[in-house]
């Protein structure tokens, strides 16, 4: 189980939390300018990445606040959690790994 | 307006008093309670704002708490830190009107609101030496005396119920806020596993 | 019978405590202290058990958790329990208990023919029996289960309570053998949060079995005994024996399992008073893994006759028991520490008839003693012949020759009753390895050591957890990863220095030698096995080798090897080290296993704890509860809620019941409890923006006092909940969701408001529970509320459908919103939860004279179809968009956006053939459909037909006087007056398509 820091709460276990979604992706204002595909590439595609991924988490069970994490989803690691709004951090992983 | 007898706590239908009058605290090493009724009021706001701030402390006396997972209080309220921009003004029972009509008063112009939530909580007292023992049954936080010291509030889980804790005192005394549809759920469970903590109810 | 292998001196048990016990129907007695291993071992049983597949008679291998032939049924009745080590059952007064696998009895035991047909049970026989023809897996099926006989469940409830608990801790220290207790002294004394843990009753591993080792000058029982009672005294220090460290999970989270009462009669008073179990879930700052080492048996031919054990399991016994596990023994070794064994051993007064070194040239400072003391050592030499097959009577012994893998012609037979080995020993890397850390190969020890640790996990393996044997490794290594724990947390205390061992022998190499030769062809005349419990032999590893595996992952499926309750514990390093010498590559090339949790095998009574019954899950009630349940109500399960159901009459099935409800609401007037509808309280200026963005309908005109209907969907365009929105105040709305959508829809709002549209100033508060609610229906339900609210006026002008007001009613504040799920007029009465019992027994009580009927979910549900109102999830399923269900009127065209609209304009969204809600009527008006049947056009006379829907509400209304069923069909809308076909139970079901009202479709009864 993983142990999640809330950037309000501090650290908790994972039961407390819901997984959201994949972060950064904005939703299009111009959907009715978009084509079926273009449209579909915002609710459909995801990253699905071997390594960081940038996901929305909410602490469902604490402060019902949404954050973004960078997780590692092969070692679980959390490189970081920041608020909503703020860009993505450049995660340097040793080895490529 | 009705009789106040007509009234029912959320755990009325437990007979708990009954229960109180027929139980010995003496060498207890869990006591647990009901406290009936109190208010509550959710309130959100920017806690940066100094207007909204100050707008919570002409209506309560009180600052909003500092830290997060902290409880300010002195006099008859208290303000619970539930998040970045969300708290909870708790104090004796039938305030909430008049308390939010103060507190929409002072946020005149701003953005910040205050919403009744006193009558869709029921809130369990659990105290004694072996409280903690009961609580760690159930609640994956660190409930050591030097990681959650007395002041402090959490929200959690609790066993299969969310919850919010807070350390009263250091008997120690926590308050268990849970919405009253899981609290006939919740008081049944504390009550299992506080029989092996030599249980006493009071009223 | 006496304890006729108990030793007059020496070892830990008790003899002024014996113990009476039964094993497989027989009476011993043994003491306290004893496992049952070793008190089997003291009355001379050596044949404890037969083999899963071969059903080989076996013994006891080890004195541990790795035991993988001494299995045991222990207990009886809902008590009992399979496949117990009798290696870890501690010994009890009473204790019963059974060997496994056999049939009728150890020594004579019918699938011992399983040896004899050997040839068609080989290696890969399950896989094969999968893989080819199909059929011949179920004519084995039978046979193999009656035959793979591992222990009995027991089929009535288990008695006992379980308990399980969460813990913190600065350091945790699994193992408590020199390097656990020197790293619990270090943090311990620095004022550090530990918690050590055992597996065994007693603490000090193997130091217990140690009558050599000397610490800070004294014996080591007495350093052992000296620290447990300094770390006794410890507030911050938490001893856990009799409890494994069986799983290491994601960001040092550790499980274990705490046997609090097995080592008790089970029934007695002190068992009785405390839970069986504790699970234990530990976050630790640190882990300490001072786990130490299993020791691994040699490969030599017929290595499982009973008798053959492990080297350091007979100094266990010997030293820590005081039970000889035979008279004479042979020990064949490829390395030093059984030297210690046989001098022990000797001390002990058991006879050592020789040791049997692989080593070509056995010498050093053990091997001198050795010789001093009269031991015979035969260097470079195999055991190649174990003689007796119900137990050890002598071995064969023979020169190798040709670099270890071939063997002189002429032996030489030595009689003995146990053959002991020891081919090294390998770190117990279980829980590093679960904790997803790398294994490297360390060619000095011939063992997987740990080496990189995964991000996010951190822990030490200290002293033979990393290969470090020596005591004196250990108790450096625990000391510093204690010390080194208790600073990262804050604790500096002064914690003195580090425990000092006494002069060790030095050791010599050991000889890498994976399999013994006996002169034969692997396979030939006798069985060299690797994994005990599987009955894998290395003839078997030599079949997989030769059918083209090469991976240790696919060795072990398609063997078995070490997938048995032992994980392999004693066998997964020979395999590979096999796998690797067939193959020409070095170990590591072959991989190395993953470990997975559990260590040992834990109970399901401990995952569960006292979270079963009604406490498996929440049963959430309403304020109301406990009318219903005194008015004799079901309940009915929404989400974790409990819904009253109906309230059946003395005498009345639930359909009467459900009649008589729905009439009442039509005729008179129903009341029902509906405070489990979700409620939010939206506030801000961009309140009214937020609704327009959230439903599909438009909400910035709605006045304040007025209620809306609103439909919500996903971003895909598909319904998602429904509900009544109120305007309270300009910036001030009260939103309703449905029971089970509450949740969802309030986290999926502030999903918007916090991550997309974070400028916009609206604040959600759940109010679900703020509110309870009643409802009263039907053409009386004006006059019954007039009647408690006199002060309300209620004509359509002031009071109209689709508002609301504040009004008091019985004496009790109420917000009363006029909308309706029934069709006729409706109050529905939000107050207080606390004053909710007394309104709705003035409400019962002044509806009396117009028979007021309490109507539950059943009733509401017919209600509602009769008037053709969907229920989110019941008429959609998540790919159903408004228009499907007929509801594009409530889809604004003017609003420039909302969340799914743009879906809605998709090309398979707008496809006009989807399959859209209709109504359906029953030839038959008596008739009614099951939920969820599906719907054909055309009619076969066998499947397959194709399927165009299936019917997703259906009910019988008393108001039509017939059966009303909706149903999501293809091309519905384009089918009115069409027959359609259900077939199920045998039988064919002909409808008519209609449109989804069956009552009142013209809306005429909301004003009552
Ligand atoms: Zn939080």
């Amino acid at each position: 189980m993983l142990l999640i820091p809330c950037p309000y709460c501090g650290k908790r276990d994972e039961h407390e939390f819901t997984y959201a979604r994949e972060g950064h992706i904005a939703r299009p204002t111009n959907g009715e300018q978009l084509t079926d595909a273009e449209w579909a590439q915002y609710l459909f595609m995801r990253k699905n990445p071997k390594g960081v991924h940038y996901e929305r988490w909410m602490h469902a069970k604490g402060c019902r606040r949404y954050f973004n994490v960078a997780r590692d989803t092969v070692t679980h690691e959390i490189y970081a959690v920041y608020e909503m709004g703020q860009p993505a951090p450049v995660i340097e992983r040793e080895n490529g790994r | 307006m009705v009789e106040t007898y007509q009234r029912r706590s959320a755990l009325a239908h437990l007979g708990l008093v009954a229960r109180a009058a027929s139980s010995s605290t003496a060498g207890a090493g869990v006591i647990m309670s009901e406290v009936p009724h109190r208010t509550i009021v959710n309130v959100r706001g920017t806690a940066s704002d100094v207007a909204f701030s100050s707008a919570v402390q002409t209506a309560t006396g009180l600052a909003l708490p500092s830290a997060a997972n902290t409880v300010s209080n002195g006099g008859v309220w208290q303000i619970v830190w539930l998040g970045p921009n969300e708290w909870w003004i708790t104090g004796p029972d039938g305030e909430a009107e008049s308390l939010i009509e103060a507190l929409r008063a002072n946020f005149a112009g701003q953005h910040a609101i205050a919403c009744d939530v006193s009558e869709s909580r029921a809130i369990i007292a659990l105290k004694g030496a072996k409280a903690r023992d009961v609580l760690m049954r159930g609640v994956s936080l660190d409930l050591h005396p030097r990681a959650f010291r007395v002041g402090q509030c959490a929200q959690t889980g609790l066993s299969r119920a969310n919850v919010l804790l807070h350390l009263v005192d250091d008997t120690p005394t926590f308050e268990i806020y849970v919405l009253k549809s899981f609290s006939d759920y919740l008081w049944q469970w504390l009550e299992k596993v506080a029989a092996d903590f030599n249980l006493a109810v009071e009223a | 019978m006496t304890q006729v292998n108990r030793l007059p001196h020496g070892g830990r048990v008790d003899s002024s405590k014996p113990l009476r016990f039964v094993f497989d129907g027989r009476p011993y007695e043994g003491y306290q202290g004893d496992t049952l291993a070793s008190a089997l071992l003291a009355n001379g049983v050596v044949l404890v058990g037969r083999s899963f597949k071969y059903h080989r008679p076996r013994g006891i291998l080890s004195a541990g958790a790795e035991e993988p032939n001494a299995l045991i049924q222990l207990g009886q009745g809902n008590r009992s329990e399979p496949n117990l080590r009798a290696t870890q059952i501690e010994l009890y007064e009473g204790l019963v208990a059974e060997s496994q696998n056999r049939w009728p009895s150890l020594t004579t035991d019918v699938g011992a023919v399983n040896s004899l047909f050997h040839r068609i049970f080989p290696s890969g026989f399950y896989y094969k029996t999968f893989m080819w023809p199909k059929t011949f897996w179920m004519k084995y099926e039978h046979f193999i289960r009656r035959m793979a006989g591992l222990g009995k469940c027991p089929t009535e409830p288990d008695p006992d309570r379980y308990d399980k608990l969460h813990a913190h801790a600065d350091a945790l220290i699994v193992g408590a053998g020199p390097a656990g207790l020197a790293a619990a002294l270090a943090a311990g004394r620095a004022g550090a949060r530990v918690i050590l843990v055992d597996e065994q009753q007693e603490m000090g591993g193997s130091l217990l079995s140690d009558r050599q080792a000397v610490i800070d000058g004294v014996s080591a029982a007495q350093w052992v005994a000296n620290a447990l009672a300094e770390l006794r005294a410890m507030p911050e220090v938490t001893l856990l024996p009799r409890t494994v460290a069986f799983g290491y999970y994601d960001h040092n989270l550790v499980s274990l399992m705490e046997r609090v009462t097995d080592h008790l009669p089970p029934t007695s008073p002190e068992a009785l008073n405390q839970p069986r179990q504790r699970l234990w879930r530990v976050r630790a700052k640190d882990v300490i893994l001072a786990t130490g080492a299993i020791e691994r048996p040699m490969v030599y031919i017929d290595n499982d006759r009973p008798g053959c054990m492990l080297a350091s399991a007979a100094q266990t016994y010997v030293n820590r028991y005081g039970a000889a596990p035979g008279k004479r023994a042979v020990i064949m070794t490829n390395n030093d520490t059984a030297y210690q064994v046989a001098l022990d051993l000797v001390d002990a007064g058991v006879s050592v008839a020789a040791i049997v070194d692989a080593r070509e040239n056995a010498e050093g400072e053990l091997v001198a003693t050795a010789r001093a003391r009269g031991i015979e050592v035969l260097g470079n030499h195999a055991i190649t012949r174990v003689g007796g097959k119900l137990a050890v009577r002598e071995v064969e012994v023979r020169r190798l020759t040709g670099d270890g893998k071939s063997v002189s012609s002429d032996g030489r037979t030595i009689t003995c009753d146990m053959v002991l080995s020891s081919g090294g020993w390998q770190p117990t890397v279980h829980l590093f390895s679960q904790a997803r850390g790398k294994l490297k190969w360390n060619q000095d020890i011939l063992a997987f050591v740990p080496d990189k640790l995964l991000p996010g996990q951190n822990n030490h393996s200290v002293g033979a957890a990393r290969g470090a044997f020596a005591l004196t490794d250990c108790l450096v290594d625990g000391f510093a990863a204690g010390t080194a724990a208790a600073h990262a947390a804050g604790h500096t205390e002064p914690a003195g220095s580090t425990p000092v061992a006494g002069a060790e022998p030095a050791h010599s190499p050991m000889r890498e030698m994976w399999v013994m030769p006996s002169g034969k062809p692997l396979g030939h005349d006798g069985k060299h096995f690797v994994d005990y419990q599987n009955d894998v032999t290395a003839a078997d590893v030599a079949l997989a080798h030769r059918e083209g595996y090469r991976s240790v992952e696919h060795l072990k499926r398609y063997t078995t090897m070490g997938m048995a309750t032992d994980q392999g514990k004693t066998s997964n390093i020979n395999a590979l080290a096999l796998m690797a010498d067939l193959r020409g590559v070095a170990i590591p090339e072959v991989g190395t296993t993953t470990f997975r949790p559990p260590y040992t095998p834990v109970t399901i009574g401990a995952f569960a704890g006292i979270d079963k019954g009604d406490f498996l899950d929440p049963i959430r009630k309403t304020p109301l509860h406990s009318w219903h349940e005194q008015h004799g109500a079901p309940f009915e399960t929404v989400g974790q809620w409990h819904r009253a159901w109906y309230y059946p009459k003395p005498g009345e099935t639930m359909h009467d019941a459900v009649n008589r409800e729905v009439k009442a609401v039509r005729t008179s007037v129903g009341i029902v409890d509906a405070s489990t509808l979700g409620k939010i309280d939206i506030q801000g200026p961009d309140a009214a923006w937020f609704l327009n963005m959230v439903y599909t309908n438009a909400w910035s005109k709605l006045e304040p006092g007025r209620c809306r209907y609103g439909l919500m969907l996903g971003e895909d365009g598909m319904v998602m909940d429904d509900g009544v929105t109120s305007r309270i105040a300009e910036n001030h709305f009260h939103m309703t969701t449905t029971t089970g959508g509450a949740a969802r829809v309030m986290a999926w709002l502030e999903d918007w408001l916090q991550c997309e549209w974070t400028d916009k100033k609206v604040y959600l508060t759940s109010v679900t529970e703020q509110w309870a609610v009643i409802g009263i229906s039907g053409p009386m339900s004006r006059k019954l509320l007039s009647e408690v609210a006199p002060d309300l006026p209620l004509d359509d002008q002031s009071f109209p459908h689709l508002s609301f007001r504040d009004g008091v009613v019985a004496g009790v504040k109420c917000r009363i919103f006029r909308i309706t799920f029934t069709g006729e007029a409706t109050y529905e009465l939000n107050m207080a939860p606390s004053y909710a019992m007394h309104v709705w027994r003035a409400l019962m009580q002044a509806g009396e004279k117009y028979g007021i009927t309490p109507y539950g979910t059943e009733a509401m549900h017919v209600l509602r179809a009769e008037k053709g109102f969907i229920i989110v999830g019941q008429e959609t399923d998540g790919t159903t968009t408004p228009q499907d269900l007929g509801m594009d009127w409530i889809v604004s065209k003017q609003k420039p956006d909302f969340l799914g609209k743009r879906s809605l304009q998709r090309s398979d969204t707008k496809r006009p053939d989807r399959k859209h809600l209709i109504g359906l009527l029953t030839e038959d008006p008596n008739e009614v459909l099951p939920e969820g049947a599906q719907i054909v056009a055309e009619l076969k006379d066998k499947p397959p037909m194709e399927m165009i829907g299936h019917v997703t509400s259906s009910y019988y209304s008393p108001n039509c006087g017939r059966s009303i069923a909706m149903a999501l069909v293809k091309n519905g809308r384009n089918r009115m007056g069409e027959t359609l076909y259900m077939p199920y139970d045998g039988k064919v079901v002909k409808a008519k398509v209609t449109e989804p009202k069956f009552y009142d479709p013209e809306g005429a009864r909301i004003n009552g």
